[in-house]
C-alpha cells in the first residue's frame, strides 16, 4: 500500500478532504477504498448547487463487484464535481487523491469528523489485521 | 482459512486478491478484472477451476444411473469424449446444481459438478447410485485449468506432450479427449473458444506456469463472471436453485422429453411446469443509460407482475451494463429496473449478449 498523502484530512468511511485556499474542500475516496472496490466503471455525482449535509449520502461509486455510497463527510454546498469520472470512472483507481476527485464543496456548518493521516493509517493497519 | 488448490501459491505469487468462494481461497484478480476480462475477449487468459469437483461414475448401469439422475440424456452421447450439458434436478423439479458430462467409453463417464454445491451434489448422487450397479468416485486429487480465448488453443498446445498436441487441437467444440493422465475438452465457461484441461495435482503448477510463460494471462473469478454473464451462461445459485425449474431459468433446451419413458428425476413436476403458460420466462437485459444492473433489482414491465434480475453487472465488452432475469411471461422488448429507487429502462434481449469476442447486440 501506498504512503498517504500528508497534506489530507481522512474519515472513518474512506474519504480523504483537502482544504483549499479559497475556502472551498475537495473531496474523494482513498487509495484504501478503490483497492478494495476494485474496477470502478461507474460514478453517479451530486448536481452542483446542491446542499448536503455530514453524514449524507453524496456520491456512489460502482465497481465491477458492487455498489458503493459515498457520504459527505462534511456539511456544505457542492461547488464543483468532476465531471470526467461520468466517462472514465477508472480515473479514481488511476489517482485516487488526484484526478480521481469526486466532489469540492463549500463547507457551511460544523465540520464532520476527521482524522489525521497518522490515525487513517492506524485505521487501515487494524483493517489489515 | 478456506481449502487451497495446488495453484494457491501461484496465485498468491502473482500477486492475488484472494477471496473466499464456496469455502475456498481463489484469486478474485490479479491487479485488474477489467484488464483480464479483455485478455480473455482478444487473446488468452487461464483460469484455475481446480475447486470444481470431478466425479467418475463407472458400471454396467452408468447410462442407466444418468440417465435416471440427469434432465438431458446421456444416451445421446454415442462419440467417445462428446460433452453434455445438463441439470440435475430434485423430485420437485428444482435443480440442485447443474454440470457437464463426459462419455469417456462404454460405461464410464466423468461428470463435473460445482464447488460450492459438492457436499450436497456428493449426497444427491451417491443417495440414487445406490439402486444400480454402478459406481461413483470423486477424484480429488484432480487439478483444474481453463485456458479460454482466441489463442488460447494454440498457445496452450506448446505446453502439451507432443504426442496430444495433434489430437487436442483436432478436437472439435464440446468434445474431450483423455491424453495420458490429462483430460483435455473443448468446453468453457466465457463464450470464447478454449480448452478445459484436468490433470494430476502434482503437474498443476508447473502446467500453469508453463501456460503463463507461453503468454497466456493469469485470469480471476472475477473476469470469470463477467466473461459467462455476457456469454449468457447460468450460474447455480444465482440463476437458478432448487426452487427454479431449468425451465425458468432459460434452461429448457438442456430437457431431453424424448423419449416420453425416460423418468428422470423431476420429470413430473417439470411437465407441469412446462403445461403452465403463464410460467415466467428468462432473458437478457440491457440498460440503455448509465448505471449498473444488480442481482435481485426488481424489474417492472407495464400491466405485468414484477420480475427480478438474477444475474447484473457491467458488461467489459459492451461497457454497458447487462443483466439476466426472470420476467411475467409476454411479448415485450421495454422494461424498466428499481436500480436504488429509480426506474431506468431496459431493453428485454435474446442472450448470448457477447460471444467469441464480438457483441450479438445491437446498441
Amino acid at each position: 500500500m501506498s504512503e498517504l498523502p500528508g497534506d489530507l484530512e481522512y474519515t472513518a468511511e474512506h474519504e480523504w478532504l483537502r482544504k483549499e485556499e479559497d475556502g472551498t474542500v475537495t473531496i474523494g475516496i482513498t487509495d484504501h477504498a478503490q483497492s478494495a472496490l476494485g474496477d470502478l466503471v461507474y460514478v453517479e455525482l451530486p448536481e452542483v448547487g446542491q446542499e448536503v449535509e455530514a453524514g449524507g449520502e453524496m456520491a456512489v461509486v460502482e465497481s465491477v463487484k458492487a455498489a458503493s455510497d459515498v457520504y459527505a463527510p462534511i456539511s456544505g454546498e457542492v461547488v464543483a464535481v468532476n465531471e470526467v469520472l461520468a466517462d472514465d470512472p477508472e480515473k479514481i483507481n488511476a489517482d485516487a487523491y488526484g484526478d480521481g476527485w469526486i466532489v469540492r464543496m463549500r463547507p457551511t456548518g460544523d465540520d464532520g469528523e476527521t482524522m489525521s493521516p497518522d490515525d487513517y493509517q492506524t485505521l487501515l493497519d487494524e483493517l489489515e489485521e | 482459512m478456506g481449502k487451497r488448490t495446488p495453484l494457491y501459491q501461484s496465485h498468491v505469487d502473482a500477486g492475488a486478491k484472494i477471496v473466499d468462494f464456496g469455502g475456498w481461497d481463489m484469486p478474485l484478480h490479479y491487479g485488474s478484472q477489467l484488464e483480464e476480462h479483455h485478455v480473455v475477449r482478444k487473446q488468452a487468459g487461464a483460469f484455475d477451476v481446480s475447486h470444481m469437483t470431478v466425479v467418475d461414475v463407472t458400471g454396467k448401469e452408468a447410462t442407466a444411473f444418468l440417465q435416471k439422475l440427469l434432465a438431458n440424456d446421456v444416451a445421446r452421447l454415442k462419440e467417445e469424449g462428446k460433452a453434455l450439458y445438463s441439470c440435475m434436478l430434485n423430485d420437485e423439479g428444482g435443480v440442485v446444481d447443474d454440470l457437464i458430462t463426459y462419455y469417456l467409453g462404454p460405461d464410464r463417464y466423468r461428470v463435473v459438478v460445482n464447488a460450492a454445491t459438492r457436499d450436497k451434489d456428493m449426497a444427491w448422487i451417491e443417495a440414487a447410485v445406490s439402486a444400480f450397479d454402478a459406481q461413483v468416485n470423486e477424484r480429488p486429487g484432480l487439478a483444474m485449468i481453463a485456458v479460454q480465448g482466441p489463442q488460447a488453443r494454440a498457445l496452450a498446445a506448446t505446453v502439451l506432450n507432443e504426442e496430444w498436441r495433434e489430437g487436442a487441437l483436432a478436437l472439435k467444440p464440446f468434445y474431450g479427449l483423455e491424453a495420458g493422465d490429462l483430460f483435455i475438452a473443448r468446453t468453457g465457461y466465457t463464450g470464447e473458444d478454449g480448452w478445459e484441461i484436468m490433470l494430476p495435482e502434482s503437474d498443476a503448477a508447473d502446467f500453469w506456469q508453463q501456460c503463463v510463460d507461453a503468454g497466456i494471462s493469469p485470469c480471476g473469478l472475477g473476469a470469470r463472471d463477467t466473461l459467462r454473464l455476457e456469454a449468457g451462461m447460468n450460474l447455480y445459485g444465482s440463476d437458478m436453485d432448487e426452487t427454479i425449474s431449468p425451465l425458468e431459468a432459460g434452461l429448457g433446451w438442456t430437457i431431453a422429453w424424448e423419449p416420453e419413458n425416460r423418468d428422470f428425476t423431476g420429470r413430473g413436476p417439470l411437465m407441469e411446469v412446462r403445461a403452465n403458460k403463464s410460467r415466467q420466462k428468462f432473458a437478457g437485459l440491457l440498460l440503455e443509460g448509465k448505471g449498473v444492473l444488480r442481482d435481485h433489482m426488481r424489474v417492472v414491465v407495464d400491466g405485468l407482475p414484477d420480475g427480478e434480475i438474477t444475474s447484473g453487472g457491467f458488461s467489459p465488452t459492451l461497457e454497458r451494463s447487462i443483466a439476466m432475469a426472470r420476467l411475467p411471461a409476454g411479448n415485450y422488448d421495454r422494461a424498466q429496473v428499481d436500480v436504488r429507487g429509480r426506474l431506468l429502462d431496459v431493453r428485454v434481449v435474446k442472450m448470448p449478449f457477447v460471444r467469441n469476442g464480438k457483441s450479438q447486440i445491437e446498441l
